[in-house]
């Protein structure tokens, strides 16, 4: 086994963001597609600690930025469930193929 | 020449793709939110494995302990018990696959291509540098991005209650 560098925690978040993308485009479940999106988010902050770390070992931009996406992913996801809940409500589902009204 | 820390980064990245893979492929969405739940804890370790301990207790009291549980309320609000999530279409499971693996076979082709010249690593930040940085409004600070976060925290905390707030039975 390699001693583990910055190539390896590239290859983690580069994987953790193509499964979110995989999730993404084949669930059809509004809250698997938002955990989908926390992969996604998840893989950026790695991403963001791993060149801090590695690269910028003197700065602290990237885990700012690391601290600020948790802090919006929070809200984010807050305000999704919100809606999904409302969602559910209205239309006893949360398939995105039943959530259709806005199109005509 | 294999120490504990390598061995210790193989497990978490293992814990963390091996969910990851689970929690986007499993048909129990109660299962998926799990797997996702084991998945950031991995992450979480990883940032401890980068002595980034800051960020790794934030990771865990924000997202493990904030988000699931909020995802798997959600679940237990619209979902029946023990159901499955329908099947998908394969046509549609392949050509997601399809197109994952390019995009990730593409990215790690220009990240090994690329030569990343990094400073020699000296110790990782401490908490103390952190909120020093974090409210100074000098050359580099971030006093006024943590001030607009937390005026985007209250928006949306009023804006969640706004929307699922039940509205009331008309009456007239």
């Amino acid at each position: 086994m390699i001693e583990p560098g910055l190539y390896h925690i590239l290859f983690i978040s580069a994987a953790l963001f193509f499964l979110g993308i995989y999730g993404f485009l084949t669930r059809r479940n509004l809250i698997t597609m938002l955990m989908s999106i926390e992969l996604i988010l998840n893989s950026v902050n790695l991403n963001f600690i791993a060149f801090n770390k590695y690269v910028w070992p003197d700065k602290m931009d990237g885990l700012f930025f690391t601290l600020f996406i948790i802090a919006i992913a929070a809200a984010e996801a807050a305000v999704a469930i919100a809606i999904i809940i409302n969602l559910y409500r209205s239309h006893q589902s949360i398939d995105v193929e039943n959530a259709e009204d806005l199109k005509y | 020449m294999i120490t504990g820390s390598t061995i210790l980064f193989y497990l978490l990245a293992t814990l963390t793709l091996g969910c990851g893979i689970l929690s986007v492929t499993t048909r129990h969405i109660f299962r998926a939110a799990i797997y996702l739940l084991f998945s950031l804890i991995g992450i979480a370790g990883l940032y401890f494995w980068l002595q980034y301990e800051f960020i790794a207790a934030v990771q865990i009291v924000v997202y493990v302990g904030g988000i699931v549980v909020l995802i798997i309320f959600s679940i237990f609000l619209t979902q029946q018990a023990g159901e499955k999530l329908p099947k998908q279409k394969s046509d549609r499971k392949i050509f997601a696959a399809l197109a994952v693996f390019c995009g990730f076979a593409l990215t790690m082709l220009q990240v090994y291509q690329h030569e990343f010249n990094g400073l020699e690593t000296t110790k990782a930040p401490t908490v103390a540098d952190i909120g020093k940085k974090m409210l100074s409004v000098g050359d580099g600070g971030y006093a006024l991005p943590f001030e607009i976060i937390s005026m985007l925290l209250l928006a949306a905390m009023v804006g969640c209650i706004v929307i699922a707030l039940r509205s009331k039975p008309e009456t007239k």
